[in-house]
């Protein structure tokens, strides 16, 4: 996404509930430290029961975030994408190392984040969107 | 090197295709490997070689086919 890039971009991902569960019960720790954030893992886990949903969630949310943004080859580690939250509870995208550096030279796009689940299954979209530099 | 990634791809790849004999330039995302199922097969290769994927390598060209994960794991290992 250089100077020339679309002034809106959209990035959509779908992920099954129980394929993260098994990717937890083979490779435990590793896989959920190796993806998600400290702050990720402490939200998600606060509520046992929602846990894989809100891991589904945001593991969409990340790979959404590469389709948006096309990083695909950038180099990016899952956890230089974040998903917070705002005050009332809406996710937020934060952005990290190479992740950050690439946003920023992509002119620093406005990032909304939408998440849902349903079932065995959690979507995402991103929505990237130019900022107007006057 | 290329039968240990074959191994590693049948039991974590997702792929629908036999990962026994695709060929090894082959494009695994065509064959049905998902990001998701690309997380897996990182980290599965980082057990048996026991190595670990810097972020910068974590690339979709790297993990595109068996050839390509080859050469990130020759890479890792020679620089160790």
């Amino acid at each position: 996404m250089g100077p020339g890039a679309p002034p809106l971009s959209v990035g959509i991902d779908l992920v099954q509930l129980s394929r993260i569960q098994e990717s937890m019960a083979t490779f435990g720790d590793r896989f959920l430290r190796r993806v998600f954030t400290e702050g990720e893992i402490a939200y998600a886990t606060s509520t046992p029961a929602l846990a894989p949903a809100r891991l589904a969630a945001r593991f969409a949310a990340k790979e959404a975030t590469v389709k948006a943004l096309d990083l695909a080859e950038r180099g990016v580690g899952w956890r230089e994408i974040e998903v917070t939250r705002s005050p009332s509870g809406a996710p937020r995208l934060v952005l990290h190392g190479a992740a950050r550096a690439a946003a920023v030279e992509a002119g620093d796009p406005s990032l909304s984040l939408s998440l849902s689940h349903e079932g065995d299954y959690a979507t995402a979209v991103v929505i990237s969107a130019r900022r107007e530099h006057p | 090197m290329i039968d240990r990634i074959r191994k590693i791809l049948k039991e974590h790849g997702r792929l629908n295709k036999d990962a026994a004999v695709y060929p090894e330039d082959g494009d695994l995302y065509q064959a049905g490997m998902t990001s998701h199922a690309s997380v897996n097969v990182m980290l599965a290769l980082e057990g048996e070689f026991d190595i670990e994927f810097p972020d910068h390598m974590l690339k979709r060209s790297v993990f595109e086919s068996m050839g390509s994960m080859r050469d990130a794991i020759t890479q890792l290992t020679s620089s160790s």
